[in-house]
């Protein structure tokens, strides 16, 4: 279980996460939603230690992120980047065993190759994109090769950072569903933020909506669209009317 | 009041600022030092490094070398050494190529081409969040990114120096046999007679820490570039300044110690 407990970041005068408390239960598949700008992406990078808290902690199974073995901790997660966050100088089979060829995770490196070429074909790619690089691929081959990545080293707990930015539909449908599927395979626990509502369907078992620094709302996906929660009401429908300010 | 106060205040914020970043740059430069030799290390990165410092640098490194090697033959002979010109010649050229000529332009070019790449390079991947992808795939970029390079560069730049110098002394071996008309045989036992070992010694030194001054830029600058393309942008420009500046302070601060009397 991932738990943030009164959690504060600024940067400079601009008051980010202004008491986050949240709770992500093990196997669970948690969604959070806002606005672009709203801490989203603080909140996940804060849990992996690459954004420090002001203030408040994180747990993960009851142990706080920032203490103990970090290879240890960080071996238990998993990533994918807004943009992929592909290494360019490396081909894709690389990208994807990054982390079994080297560090504690080590394996010879044609056992490497072999679960990167199956974690590829998980995702629905060819073993003929292994050799490719990052640059010769089109923006949706990236993202799956950067979930193939996420899960090379089968992780406990999966982050999936605005998984469908900068797709078509279609591509953010097979994308989501591939999300949806390995998550449930695996049994891990997912943290995604997004602000596409098709992922939040299709992706979560809990959402959280995270607004002007704290959660203003978080519950099962069914009663998303009965919530009673202005700020959710709004968010969902789109409207400019609401609560949130629609100049940011 | 405020009008009076205010460029004191600008001044102020400015020297603090400078104060601040010159305590940064030395605890990352100590933090890389350090991670060269702590495990794990990446010699495939090393690798990279060697060839990407070293070798790909061999060709601008020559040139520069050669055409200022002629250069500085043909302004030592039309400078009023002409009396005694079959000596003097090539004992400037090498003296001068080899304990300050070498070093710092091959010091600068490396700051042109290779500070100017590594920056660039981390950079991007910070952008990119390439840098956070290292993190969380347990891997910590100074060790994966900084110690590489700057290991390389500590070992490569000093022999790209001996390179450097070798070729200037023969740019101007060159222009004074073929131009100047002067005896190779002599200017060859010229030059060797007038070098002394220390004269060499001193320049792989210079080009160690030119080195070092060059990879350090980089990766700071690289590693705390601001977002975007003009982040990236700014980041590059400002590594080869500091680079450019810090060698050229460098060369002396080294050559008061070395040849100070």
């Amino acid at each position: 279980m991932i738990t943030f407990t009164d959690v504060h970041k600024s940067f400079g005068p601009k008051k980010v996460l202004q008491g986050v408390n949240l709770e992500i239960p093990k196997g669970q598949s948690m969604v959070i939603i806002g606005g672009s700008g709203t801490g989203k992406s603080v909140a996940l990078k804060s849990v992996l230690g690459l954004i420090s808290p002001d203030s408040g902690t994180i747990t993960v199974d009851g142990k706080d992120a920032t203490k103990g073995d970090r290879d240890a901790f960080l071996a238990r997660f998993g990533m994918l980047f807004q943009g992929g966050a592909l290494f360019d100088s490396l081909p894709v089979w690389q990208n994807v065993a990054f982390r079994l060829l080297r560090g504690s995770l080590k394996r010879p490196r044609d056992e490497a190759r072999d679960i990167a070429i199956e974690k590829l074909r998980r995702v629905g790619l060819t073993p003929d994109v292994a050799d490719l690089f990052p640059s010769e691929l089109s923006g949706g081959m990236q993202k799956r090769v950067g979930l193939a990545r996420a899960i090379a080293a089968e992780p406990e707990i999966i982050f999936f950072d605005e998984p469908t930015t900068g797709l078509d539909p279609i591509m953010s449908g097979v994308i989501n569903d591939l999300i949806r599927e390995i998550v449930v395979e695996m049994g891990a626990t997912a943290m995604t933020i997004t602000h596409d509502m098709s992922s939040v369907r299709a992706i979560a078992d809990k959402v959280a909506m995270l607004h002007d620094g704290i959660i203003q709302w978080t519950g099962p996906v069914g009663e998303m669209d009965n919530s009673g929660d202005p700020y959710l009401t709004q968010f969902i429908s789109g409207s400019a009317e609401g609560p949130i300010e629609a100049v940011r | 009041m405020m009008v009076l106060t205010a460029p004191l205040a600008a001044l102020g914020r400015a020297t603090l600022a400078f104060l601040a970043t010159i305590g940064q740059v030395t605890i990352f430069a100590l933090s890389a030092l350090t991670h060269i030799f702590r495990p794990p290390f990446y010699a495939r990165e090393f690798a990279n490094a060697l060839l990407n410092i070293g070798w790909l640098s061999l060709p601008v490194v020559g040139l520069t070398a050669i055409f200022t090697g002629g250069a500085l033959a043909l302004q030592i002979y039309d400078g009023g050494s002409r009396f005694s010109a079959e000596a003097v010649v090539p004992q400037i050229v090498a003296i001068g190529m080899v304990r300050e000529l070498g070093p710092v332009l091959v010091g600068l070019m490396v700051a042109a081409r290779v500070t100017s790449s590594i920056a660039a390079e981390i950079a991007t991947m910070k952008v990119t969040e390439q840098i956070d992808a290292l993190t969380t795939l347990s891997t910590h970029p100074m060790k994966y990114l900084t110690a590489p390079r700057l290991l390389a560069a500590l070992i490569v730049v000093p022999v790209l120096v001996g390179i450097g110098d070798i070729i200037g002394i023969y740019g101007g071996f060159l222009v004074s046999t073929q131009q100047l008309g002067f005896n190779p045989a002599t200017y060859v036992r010229n030059t060797v007679d007038f070098l002394q070992q220390s004269d060499i010694i001193s320049s792989l030194i210079k080009g160690a820490v030119f080195g070092g001054i060059a990879a350090t830029m980089g990766c700071y600058y690289g590693m705390n570039s601001g977002r975007g393309a003009q982040g990236v942008g700014r980041a590059t420009k400002a590594s080869v300044q500091a680079a450019a500046v810090l060698i050229l302070a460098a060369n002396f601060l080294l050559t008061s110690l070395f040849f100070s009397t």
